[in-house]
């Protein structure tokens, strides 16, 4: 077994990865210093992050890793369970936390008030233990709880962005009624499952469903709850009402976690149930996968990218941008082949990775000039032009300019599309990718080429990002490009994922 | 200000019993129904009892909020610390077996829920009343167009 750890650190890793963080935001709940609340927060963020590259590398050399947790082994205790499907993403949820824990430090000194600072880690972590236990968790139950832990810190993380604009406060609270209704609708249909199989486990579940039900009655109606329940917490086209509004208000270095994170961790669980769990071959889950997922994606790629070409607030546009993006996901995932869902799957980490970039961007333009609207982007280029060159990389990858990571993606996507014979989602994607041009074109063309604003007829002074934004964004910047040149990893972590999800079948 | 005299003479008699009676339902959880979630409320509710009676302030004096956070924060370490301590015992996380090396009876097991459930307790007597107290001290918000009224 490939790993870098001691054995205990690597055999214990899937559970010692979600138990670390809700620890330590414990402790940080109660620090007096907001300071060290930030200091504990990193820490544990970056031997998560550890952790995390272990767990892929112990998953690329033995395939799946079980962990009976308290010696209960499955199907009759809880297991945690990774394979080459959940790894890349608790791999994404970790690298992004620690990205988002160093931005942080100087965000929140805008943001939050200085006595809300340690509960705003200590909120930050229980979200980041909630949706790695989404992740990590094979029992079903066990990710509606987690489901429950990440969403309920994710609505106080939002309505923390109160102290900037009251927004946030309608936003967190519509965030919350809509999110309270999916985690509804999600455990109903685990509830009707368990009803169907005995078992929560999502292994046995699978077995089960392959013996008993050849597409029963409970069976679909459990199949729907599920798809419905998850559909609100990844944002599916007709059900994102809740996003723009929570991207637009939270804070800023939370705008960019749950960005890459949380809509992230949805989808991988919508991928878990609709192709380990239930069987994909089956009548009622291929017409969902091409009239529902596939059909809403397009429908969703349209609709969103004609909304973010006309809002005027650029966190606006970049949350109906991540809408559209989802679309491309589900049109990959809907098409049910090994090619479409692999492309959907590496569009999923390449998201993840170009929108954190996008939004940490945003944040740091507000931090140093109080930007919010696209219209105030003039001369960008030359006063914070780091900054603004990262957001060119990142936006030009959300485009899908060759080279960059999004390019690699929507490539994929072109060819399972072709492959598959749907030549209309190949002129759909051509096309959003062309209304992605004219929305981010619109800040690029202001930043870049317009003549930076006067004031008292002098020009601004230049102010770049202070350095712990920087990195980050520069990390993510420069990974969009890397996997753009070179995507061979993200492309085998993809293909094994595929492998988990279609078992190298079809 | 005497006008519930009943009622505080009454409450003063009832509130420890009704903290016992959480204790009893905690440790009685092991054979039956009951355990920490279900005591916890039932001390909360002892605390909220004493709020309604004696006022907000008083029972301010009697359970101070700061404490409120930290017994949040120890619950929270005591169920962990369960799985710490099975931890450097040398077994799986929560692994209770660890805990009594006897073997004809799970007695580990029982050590361990025991102090889950107090773990349990702690965090949903001071989350209760955390919650009390974010309502009972709330004040009316005052909105400018009605300081003329």
């Amino acid at each position: 077994m490939s790993t870098f750890l001691t054995g205990w650190l690597s055999a214990e890793a899937p559970v010692l990865i979600v138990v670390l963080p809700l620890v330590m935001a414990a402790f940080c709940a109660v620090m007096p210093k907001d300071k060290i609340a930030w200091i504990i927060t990193l820490i544990t963020t970056l031997i998560c992050a550890v952790l995390a590259f272990d767990i892929v590398l112990q998953v690329q050399s033995a395939g799946v890793l079980s962990y009976a947790l308290g010696g209960w082994d499955p199907p009759f205790g809880i297991e945690y369970r990774i394979d080459g499907l959940n790894a890349p993403v608790v791999l994404l949820i970790s690298a992004i936390g620690v990205i988002c824990t160093l931005y942080a430090l100087r965000s929140t000194d805008a943001e939050i008030e200085p006595k809300k600072r340690a509960p705003f880690y200590a909120a930050f972590l229980v979200a980041f233990a909630g949706l790695l236990g989404m992740v990590v968790t094979g029992d079903a139950f066990n990710v509606f709880v987690f489901l429950e832990v990440s969403s309920i810190s994710t609505y106080v993380l939002v309505a923390m962005g109160a102290s900037r604009d009251r927004r946030a406060l309608n936003s967190a609270y519509n965030y919350l009624i809509l999110g309270s209704i999916g985690a509804t609708f999600f455990v109903i249909g685990v509830g009707f499952l368990y009803m169907e199989t005995g078992t929560l486990n999502m292994m046995d579940m699978a077995d089960q469903l392959a013996v008993t039900a050849d597409g029963s009655r409970v069976a679909q109606l459990a199949f729907a709850f599920i798809v419905v329940g998850l559909g609100l917490k990844l944002a599916m086209f007709p059900l994102h009402l809740w996003l723009p509004g929570a991207y637009a208000y939270a804070p800023t270095a939370i705008t960019a976690f749950l960005a890459a994170t949380a809509t992230k961790a949805a989808l991988y669980l919508l991928l878990r149930f609709v192709f380990t769990v239930f069987d994909p071959s089956l009548a009622f889950i291929g017409a969902t996968l091409t009239w529902l997922l596939a059909v809403l994606g397009v429908v969703g790629m349209f609709v969103a990218s004609f909304q973010a070409i006309f809002q005027t607030d650029a966190r606006r546009v970049l949350a109906y941008s991540s809408v559209a993006q989802i679309g491309y996901i589900l049109l990959g995932v809907g098409m049910g082949t090994t090619l479409g869902v692999s492309a959907g799957y590496v569009h999923l980490i390449n998201h993840g990775i170009i929108k954190g970039a996008l939004f940490l961007a945003l944040g740091a333009f507000w931090y140093r000039y109080g930007i919010k609207r696209v219209s105030d982007f003039n001369g960008l280029g030359k006063l914070m032009p780091w900054t603004m060159s990262a957001f060119t990389i990142a936006a030009l990858a959300l485009i899908g300019i060759p080279g960059t990571a999004g390019f690699v993606s929507k490539f994929q996507l072109l060819t399972a599309a072709a492959d598959n014979g749907w030549w209309w989602a190949v002129g759909a994607v051509v096309v959003t990718s062309i209304l992605a041009v004219i929305y981010m074109g619109r800040m690029l063309e202001a930043a870049w080429l317009q003549p930076a604003p006067l004031v008292n007829g002098k020009p601004v002074a230049s102010r770049e990002a202070p350095w712990p934004m920087m990195v980050g964004l520069w990390v993510l910047a420069i990974a969009s490009l890397v996997f753009g040149i070179m995507p061979a990893w993200p492309l085998e972590l993809a293909s094994g994922a595929a492998q988990v999800m279609l078992g190298g079948g079809l | 200000m005497n006008s519930h005299i009943i009622l505080r003479v009454v409450g003063k008699f009832l509130i420890p019993l009704i903290i016992i009676f959480g204790l009893y339902v905690h440790f009685h959880g092991d054979f039956g129904p009951g355990g920490g979630f279900q005591a916890g409320v039932i001390v909360a509710a002892g605390v909220i009892l004493y709020a309604l009676l004696f006022g907000l302030k008083a029972c301010k004096q009697a359970v101070p909020p700061s404490w409120i956070r930290i017994g949040m924060t120890v619950g929270v370490l005591f169920y962990v610390g369960t799985g710490l301590v099975t931890w450097m015992l040398g077994g799986k996380f929560l692994d209770f077996d660890v805990l009594h090396p006897a073997t004809d009876h799970p007695l580990g097991q029982h050590i361990g829920i025991i102090f889950v459930e107090l773990g349990v307790l702690f965090t949903v007597a001071t989350v209760m009343v955390a919650i009390f107290y974010a309502f009972g001290s709330r004040q009316p918000q005052i909105m400018d167009d009605e300081k003329d009224f």
